[in-house]
This record gives C-alpha cells, sequence and structure tokens, in this order.
C-alpha cells in the first residue's frame, strides 16, 4: 500500500513516523474534547487537528453535514483585530477588498495579493460597528501572513499612521455547518439568527458564554457561522451544541471540511490557489471590489486587473466531473484525447459522497475551460474521462436572508 | 496521526484478551505480509491477495478498488491495482510474482468489504505463484505486528 496522492493533511498510509510531528504540533483549546470524542488526530498547518471521529466516517461526516448539523474546530485559524483609525485604508492596501463600503457588521472574502497579482493568502475580512476590523486567515500562512502585516502597520506607523495588528491569539473558533444550525443554535443564543444573513456578524450570549462573535460564512457551501468564543468556554460551547434536542449534531474533522467544500467549489490554499495563481485565474474575480478595481491601489493590481480588462488569461480554474473509476487527485495531469498534449492539471479532487460522483478542481488551458468540454486524467497506467462542469457541484444554500 | 496508529482494531484486539488473540492469529495462520500492508496466503500453489486491516483503516470507507484482470503475469512489488477512499488513493502491489487466476468481483459491487472484513470477504485477487521461495522475504505475522510498531514510533 503506497498512498499516491495525499491531501495536504492526510499522511500517506506507509508514512508512519510521526508521532515526533504530533509532539512538537500546536494545539487548539479543544484538543481535548476531540481526544475525549475519539478524534484521530493528524499534523494540519502545525495543528494537531482531528481528520475525523470515531463514530463516523468521512464519507458519513459529510453526507451528515448536508443533512444536519456539524461541529468544526477551526480555532487553528488566525483570528486578528486591527485597530487605529487608519485601519481601513491599511487593510485595503494589502487586499482587493472595498472595506470601506462595506456596512458595518459585515465581512467580504478577500485576498492578500503580492506584487504579481498572485494570491499569498485568502481570508475573512468583517468590518465590525466597534473600532476594530475582524479578520481570519488561514492557519497555514500563519508564518508569512503574520510578519506581512506587522511589517506593513509598522511602515504606516513609521509614515505617522495609525494602525495596529492585535492576535487573538488562542481564542477558540467554532463553525456550526449544515441546515439545521439556525434550529439548533437559536435556542442557545440571544443573537436574532433571522437577522444575521451571510457574511454579516454580531456579538453576544451562545450557550450561556457571553461575548461570542457569531458570523454567517462557513466552508461547507451550506448554511452555517463561525463563532468566536473564549478558549477557557469553547468545550462548553461544542458540548451544549452537541447535546441539542432541537437537531442531530455531531463533530466533523479535517477529512469532511475538505469533501463538504470541494463540492461547494471552494479553493483550498495551497492546494487550488497559491503565491503563482491570481485571483483572476482561480475565477474569484468577485473579490476584487469594483471601486478597487478603478482605485489600483492594491499588490499586483495592474497585472490583475489587466487580466480582467483583456480578457486573456492563459489558464482557468474549472470543476471536473470524472467517469466512474479512479477519483482525479491534485497534481494528476490533464491531457488532451487527440493529441496527447498536456493541457492542464488536477489541484484537488475525490470522490463526492453527496454527488455520487468523482469530482476536482483542476487548472487547464483557456481553450479547454469552457463547460462541457472533455479530456482525458492521466492515471499513468491508465487514463479516465473527465468533463468540464460548472460549480459548486453541489447547490449552496447560503442564508441570504431572501 | 499517532493517535490513528495506536488505536487500530488489530493491535488492541492483540492486548484485549488471550482468546481474542487466538481468534485473530487463526484469521492469520499462514498469511505473510508486506510492508507496504498487503497480505497474502497460499495454498497448493495459489496465492490469496489483500490488504490488512490496518491499511484499511488508515483509508478508511473504501468507494472503488481496480482489480488486475484474469492471466495478468505481474512481477514481486509491481502494481497491481488500486484502492480508494473518500479520503486517499494507494497502490496494490504484488507480494510475490505470478499469474492472476481470479479477482473478487464482489468488490467491485461492494468495495466496502475490504474495510469490514479486510482478511477473509475483501480478498482482491489470486494468483498461481511462480517461485514459492519469494515468500521468505515476506514477514510473518508476528514479524508485521513489529514491523508496525517500530514503524508507529512507539
Amino acid at each position: 500500500m503506497n498512498k499516491l496522492l495525499p491531501s495536504p493533511f492526510v499522511l500517506a498510509s506507509r508514512h508512519f513516523s510521526i508521532s515526533a510531528a504530533v509532539a512538537n504540533s500546536k494545539r487548539t483549546c479543544l484538543h481535548d474534547l476531540h481526544k475525549k470524542n475519539g478524534g484521530k488526530m493528524v499534523e494540519f498547518a502545525g495543528y494537531d487537528m482531528p481528520v475525523q471521529y470515531s463514530d463516523l466516517s468521512i464519507k458519513d461526516s459529510s453526507l451528515h453535514t448536508r443533512k444536519h448539523v456539524s461541529l468544526f474546530d477551526v480555532s487553528h485559524m488566525l483570528q486578528t483585530h486591527i485597530v487605529g483609525k487608519d485601519r481601513v485604508a491599511f487593510i485595503e492596501s494589502l487586499t482587493t477588498a472595498d472595506v470601506q463600503g462595506l456596512k458595518p457588521n459585515s465581512g467580504t472574502l478577500s485576498v492578500f495579493t503580492n506584487e504579481k497579482g498572485g494570491i499569498k493568502d485568502d481570508l475573512i475580512v468583517t468590518k465590525t460597528d466597534q473600532d476594530f476590523i475582524y479578520m481570519v486567515t488561514n492557519a497555514g500562512c500563519i508564518d508569512k501572513d503574520l510578519p506581512y502585516l506587522q511589517e506593513n502597520a509598522a511602515k504606516w506607523r513609521s509614515d505617522g499612521k495609525d494602525v495596529e495588528i492585535k492576535t487573538l491569539d488562542g481564542r477558540g473558533l467554532v463553525a456550526v455547518q449544515g441546515p439545521a444550525m439556525s434550529k439548533v443554535l437559536q435556542n442557545e443564543t440571544d443573537i436574532d439568527l433571522s437577522k444575521l444573513t451571510f457574511m454579516t456578524t454580531a456579538v453576544g450570549k451562545v450557550c450561556g458564554i457571553e461575548n461570542c462573535r457569531v458570523t454567517r460564512c462557513g466552508y461547507t457551501g451550506e448554511d452555517g457561522v463561525e463563532v468566536s468564543v473564549d478558549p477557557k468556554e469553547a468545550a462548553k460551547l461544542v458540548e451544549r451544541l452537541l447535546a441539542s434536542n432541537k437537531g442531530d449534531v455531531k463533530l466533523a474533522g479535517l477529512g469532511a471540511r475538505d469533501v463538504l467544500r470541494l463540492e461547494a467549489g471552494l479553493c483550498l490554499y495551497g492546494s487550488d490557489i497559491d503565491e503563482n495563481t491570481t485571483p483572476i485565474e482561480a475565477g474569484l474575480a468577485f473579490v476584487v471590489a469594483k471601486r478597487r478595481r478603478e482605485t489600483l491601489d492594491f499588490p499586483g493590481a495592474e497585472k490583475i486587473v489587466g487580466q480582467l480588462k483583456e480578457k486573456n488569461w492563459p489558464k482557468r480554474r474549472v470543476g471536473l466531473i470524472a467517469e466512474p473509476g479512479r477519483s482525479p487527485r491534485g497534481h494528476l495531469p490533464l491531457v488532451d484525447p487527440l493529441d496527447k498534449a498536456a493541457i492542464g492539471f488536477v489541484t484537488s479532487g475525490c470522490p463526492s459522497p453527496n454527488l455520487e460522483k468523482n469530482i476536482a478542481i483542476a487548472y487547464v488551458d483557456r481553450s479547454h475551460s469552457k463547460e462541457g468540454t472533455k479530456f482525458l486524467v492521466d492515471f499513468g497506467s491508465k487514463q479516465t474521462k473527465v468533463t468540464v462542469t460548472k460549480m459548486p457541484f453541489v447547490k449552496t444554500n447560503y442564508f441570504t436572508g431572501k | 496521526m499517532s493517535v490513528l496508529f495506536r488505536a487500530p482494531s488489530l493491535c488492541l484486539r492483540f492486548q484485549t484478551s488471550f482468546a481474542a488473540a487466538s481468534r485473530l492469529s487463526s484469521s492469520q495462520s499462514g498469511k505473510k505480509f508486506t510492508k507496504k500492508h498487503e497480505w497474502i496466503s497460499v495454498e497448493n500453489g495459489v496465492g490469496t491477495v489483500g490488504i490488512t486491516d490496518f491499511a484499511a483503516e488508515q483509508l478508511g470507507d473504501v468507494v472503488f478498488v481496480e482489480l488486475p484482470d484474469e492471466g495478468t503475469e505481474v512481477s514481486k512489488g509491481e502494481s497491481t491495482g488500486a484502492v480508494e477512499s473518500v479520503k486517499a488513493a494507494s497502490d496494490i502491489y504484488a507480494p510475490v510474482s505470478g499469474t492472476v487466476t481470479k479477482k473478487n468481483v464482489a468488490l467491485e459491487e461492494e468495495p466496502g468489504q475490504i474495510n469490514k472484513s479486510p482478511f477473509d470477504k475483501g480478498w482482491m485477487y489470486k494468483l498461481k505463484v511462480k517461485d514459492e521461495k519469494e515468500l521468505k522475504d515476506l514477514l510473518d505475522a508476528s514479524q508485521y505486528e513489529e514491523f508496525k510498531k517500530e514503524n508507529q514510533g512507539h
């Protein structure tokens, strides 16, 4: 048994000497809870995290989330407050977002860009009605994001500007995801969830715990929230939600999280997007706010807006559905069936439990990016036909209030 | 990940009781193992090949199996198919050289048998063993246990 194509957080089945890595791994405030609940721990982004729990396979956990409610520990992600009166201009200088134009207590998906127009990280930036911006960035990028933010803030301050980065170290972040989320959570919070629409935020009491920040967002394609909570109270929050009689609530790990985001057509940083892909190539043009396309004042703006205007970017992110059989996985080459020329590569893929089809995200030449185009994924010993398909693969159910 | 390795049912069963241990050894009597977690049991020159419970547990729910066709000649160590779960895909390597005489077509309908019954109903293919001397290079049950322990970093 030799695992061919590892997901970023799933260790190859023959790579067994990992206990040292785990011993050095960081732990979230829910680590004990994971162990208590049969979490199968793996190292991910420097953290010892549950890939699944003993009561459910990754497949069943993915199915459960789209029917009921799942709780994901996402405390490994970096939560940051950006304070100071120049905070909006500061964060806009590094991202493609129109933070100025955001209503108070609402947020948006955005990206840090580099000078080449590539994506340094993807993030959610939320403008609160208080004197700070709340931002969540990827755990895997902490080591580059944090110095980047700090250095830039220091530069701004030396220019007489008022901005400061305050990380919420160790704070809990629990994603509550699935169609029954609101039924389960409303019973436990004083925040009116019927008014908390997609990408808005509120602070209130959840499960008896004061000062929880509840943001309507997630990474599954389902209705859901992420609850930012005092680390000392995080386990209590999770245990109370698990005990809810308003819905079937289960813990879910990174395995299901990866499946669900892929089914929803969402990018995983480091696999589907990175420093060498622009938001335009990644099909994320919507994160480049209208106003920012005019002002051109973020890193790599000319490259990115140039691609948008000329519509000539060479590679495109597409969704693929494969014929039954082996599933396309990250790094596999894609070839034209006629001349066998390489036309792109898969960046992530798996058998979709909810569709019961093999799905993948890939980058392909523009000539092969149209919906319905067929070509081959090359497994080495054999090839399988794939068809370019619109994403999301599974219909998303965001709560827009409409 | 170490937890994942400390937990496999194989180890636990060994520790729980003598009865459980003897049941286990009977299910593995005569089986030989590779370091890539395949097993083979040979009777009258015909070997039956599968993957161990440890490997099955690592993969999780198997959703697809690719098996070698009858008549295929395989060399020791050569890829003879693949198993795939939602989480990962793995090659299956031939423990010894030989000619495939039968594949377990039931797995194509019900790949989950690999998880439910890795040493029995989850067998993958049979092959006419070319040279039984090759079996000597493989691990026996206790060596395989040792190998797993050493490689789990315990």
